[in-house]
């Protein structure tokens, strides 16, 4: 795709799409992945409410699989979850095992 | 029917700012441009203007308060002198990046050290590729005039760049003139309503101001601002034209006086040009051909115009009242490239004059114009900088 | 302290903060915008200093940010809003906008505590309807990590490198926000990413108060604290629960203490997951601790007195 030239630029560089970063994909930047296991899950949404990536989806109060497009595999929801009788229901496992 | 006034250049730039009645106004104080703060905050208390005024705590503040408000979507003003806008040098860049069409009245004043408060130029020059357009005027008619042109200048569509309008500290911002006011309804006919482009405040279409760019388009953007500059010199002309059918009063994008035939010419901006075109007046009686050159468009700069107009002239003495020291000086380097792009090569002369108030008198400018005339009758340079008036 | 909405209620909010944002693995200061905006229910229009927040939110054409937004300078965040809320002020008088939009400023501790304080004390001076947002990750972290006013003592940084002559910063941080509730505006807080409930409080409090607010909220930083990735929210529950960010309002003028830990922990539970505070543990240095333990025992003191008017106790 042909880069802008400047005549195709917006003035003062105002960014007028909102939340166009979506676009850009951070997903690759992880080493490691959170993986979901429901059965360990009370949906108490603390996952959703500390990711920093906004990677976690919420549907009508319930949290639904990760997105893995944009995780970018802190960590902090598998190390908040509070699990079900001591078992988490977040993992963390490395990329590409 | 315009109204025959007796006020100070501050006093006529103030007015203007109200006839303007803009939505924002950032106020700092400092001498001389202070009054025009003073002036504005009185129509603000009596309920003269619709706008509101931020009492800022520093000049960098004011022009940060500035950006914000105009590019929340709205008129905005602000005025400083010399520190203060040595105070709010970045943001005058970022003003003029984001296309922000401020407009902020300059009273020249000398940069410390050591702390001056008198008139000269080193505060307006200093800003000069700032990316602001710059008006400078004479006196306290072509001060007023020029802010309420710098209004449309400023806000026309295709420019939208922040304007600073300049006048010489103390010997304008203070003294009385006689001069003309267009009544309010005609000013505000003139200047029209504003018109927001991307205002923060249409929260129904978010926008972001000041992103990070990184090399691959940085470049880019300053092209941009050149071509938008590159497109003021019409615009200001438009205007002038518009502003000559309800005033009377004509403007370019510079002065020529006397110009047309002369042999020696004097390259002079803001209130020395007044002294020094008597001088002219004298030396023409004794049948010399001088002329004068009095830019009003400093930025951008009207090379091509000022190339042709002087373009009889075989010596040419600009006169700067400011420096870069150990070279020539700032208007100096714009009339040299400016006479490159003719290809003639009038021998050229800088003289440094008038630094931190000090006084020009038409003597001064008698002396540049006597050695110019050597010069052009065969004489030789005998210096192509030189400092005048200075205690030896 | 009153509940708030639940996390469930708050998940059904619109997300006016995307993914696709360039902040670090597991930054905390994410968070705490999506906090705040989660619990607004007005429309914002944000100013943000130059910093993490700022540069990594808005490159190019991608922008994170679905509300208006602008980035002026590093030191004018509170400046440049107050311009834009005194522009709204003026509109709204014209009677050209009717909606009811809220003001927020963002900035780091960097552009908050030094280069940005007189911006932030002339703005909350004049009493602007606006709020002041600080995400204190103690440092000058964009940059590289260099100390700053609100770096704690000891610390490691780049420019008060933990050295065998001189051992990290050897100044105690600045106290902003009892700088700020000096300044006596109507409300001041601290509050913490990991007490997302109380933070949401705070906010939703804020900005139902008209005139100048100011919240400092700590923003672990992986990366110049030299911590884990997954612990930003864990260290901000240990700097809660060793009273080193401790959770307060001062409302009014009256302060209120948020939250007393059942068990004050000892500020090593704090110093010792962040490599930033590694030097400290070394034999010789156990009077830099004490520095920081001091220092914390004695604003808590100070600020269980002016709560209470007597030692620790009570809510």
């Amino acid at each position: 795709m042909k880069p802008k030239g400047w005549r195709e630029l917006p003035p003062g560089s105002v960014v007028t799409e909102p939340g166009s970063a979506a676009r850009f994909k951070t997903g690759s930047w992880r080493t490691f992945k959170p993986v979901w296991v429901p059965e360990h899950c009370i949906q108490c949404l603390f996952c959703w409410m500390y990711c920093p990536d906004m990677a976690i989806k919420v549907k009508d109060g319930k949290r639904e699989a990760f997105d893995y497009d944009y995780c970018k595999g802190c960590g902090i929801c598998a190390r908040e979850c509070p699990g079900k009788k001591g078992q988490k229901a977040i993992i963390m496992v490395e990329e590409g095992k | 029917m315009a109204k025959v006034v007796a006020v100070t250049g501050n006093e006529a730039v103030a007015n203007a700012l109200r006839q303007a009645n803009p939505d924002v106004c950032a106020a700092y104080p400092i001498t001389p441009a202070t009054d025009i703060m003073q002036r504005f905050s009185g129509y603000v208390a009596d309920g003269l203007v619709k706008t509101e005024l931020i009492l800022v705590e520093s000049e960098h503040s004011a022009m940060s308060a500035c950006v914000g408000a105009s590019a929340a979507g709205g008129r905005v003003i602000t005025a400083t002198s010399s520190q203060g806008l040595a105070l709010m040098w970045e943001i005058l860049f970022i003003a003029a990046g984001d296309r922000l069409p401020i407009v902020m009245p300059l009273v020249n004043r000398a940069l410390s050290a050591p702390i001056n408060i008198h008139a000269d130029h080193s505060d307006g020059m200093g800003a000069r590729d700032t990316g602001w357009v710059q008006l400078w005027s004479e006196n306290a008619q072509e001060a007023y005039d020029n802010t309420l042109q710098a209004f449309r200048i400023a806000e026309h569509m295709d420019i939208r760049l922040p304007v600073m309008v300049c006048l010489d500290g103390f010997i304008i911002s203070h003294c009385i003139e006689r001069l003309e006011y267009l009544e309010d309804d005609e000013a505000r006919r003139f200047i029209g309503e504003y018109t927001p482009l991307h205002p923060l405040l249409d929260v129904e279409h978010p926008v972001s101001y000041g992103p990070l760019i990184l090399s691959d388009l940085y470049m880019e953007y300053k092209r941009v601002q050149h071509e938008v500059m590159a497109g003021v010199s019409k615009i200001v002309l438009d205007v002038a034209a518009e502003f000559e059918r309800i005033s009377g009063r004509k403007y370019g994008l510079f002065e020529s006086y006397r110009l047309d035939d002369a042999e020696i010419a004097l390259v002079i901006l803001n209130s020395a040009a007044g002294t020094a075109k008597d001088t002219v007046d004298e030396f023409r009686a004794r049948g010399i051909k001088a002329g004068l050159l009095k830019p009003r468009l400093f930025r951008p700069f009207p090379y091509q115009g000022v190339a042709d107009a002087l373009k009889t002239v075989k010596a040419v003495c600009v006169m700067d009242r400011a420096d870069s020291f150990g070279g020539f000086g700032p208007m100096h380097m714009e009339i040299a490239s400016a006479l490159m792009m003719n290809g003639g090569k009038p021998a050229l002369i800088n003289k440094i004059y008038g630094l931190g108030g000090r006084d020009f008198l038409p003597e001064h400018a008698e002396h540049v114009l006597s050695e110019l005339n050597d010069i052009a009758k065969g004489g030789k340079v005998r210096t192509f900088k030189e400092y005048i008036g200075v205690k030896e | 302290m009153a509940t708030g909405p639940s996390l469930k209620e708050l998940s059904k909010k619109e997300e006016l903060f995307t993914h696709g944002h360039r902040m670090c693995s597991g930054c905390g200061a994410p968070i705490i915008v999506k906090q705040l905006l989660l619990a607004s229910d007005y429309p914002i229009v944000a100013s943000n200093a130059t910093g993490c927040l700022e540069v990594s939110t808005c490159i190019s054409e991608y922008t994170a940010w679905k509300i208006p937004w602008i980035h002026n300078a590093f030191e004018n965040a509170a400046a440049t809003l107050s311009g834009v809320e005194a522009m709204y002020r003026s509109l709204k008088k014209q009677g050209k906008i009717a909606k009811e939009i809220k003001f927020v400023a963002f900035g780091g501790d960097g552009g908050t505590y030094d280069i940005g304080f007189q911006s932030l004390s002339g703005a909350m001076e004049r009493g602007h309807d606006m709020l002041y947002v600080c995400y204190d990750n103690g440092g000058y972290m964009n940059t590289g990590i260099q100390r700053s006013s609100a770096t704690p003592i000891g610390t490691d940084t780049t420019t008060s490198p933990a050295g065998s002559v001189v051992k990290g910063k050897m100044q105690q941080r600045k106290n902003l926000t009892r700088i700020m509730a000096a300044h006596g505006i109507p409300y001041v807080a601290q509050a913490s990413p990991a007490h997302w409930r109380d933070a949401v409080v705070k906010f939703k409090k804020a900005l139902e108060i008209t005139g100048p607010k100011f919240i400092n909220v700590i923003a672990p930083c992986n990366r110049g604290w030299r911590s884990s990735t997954d612990d930003a929210i864990l260290l901000s529950r240990v700097a809660v629960d060793t009273c080193y960010w401790p959770l307060y309002e001062v409302e009014h003028g009256v302060t209120k203490i948020n939250y007393i830990p059942k068990e004050k922990r000892p500020v090593e539970e704090f110093l010792r997951p962040q490599g930033r505070f590694k030097h400290m543990f070394a034999p010789g240095n156990e009077w830099l601790i004490a520095l920081f333990q001091d220092e914390v025992d004695r604003e808590w003191e100070r600020l269980n007195r002016e709560a209470h008017g007597e030692a620790p106790g009570k809510l």
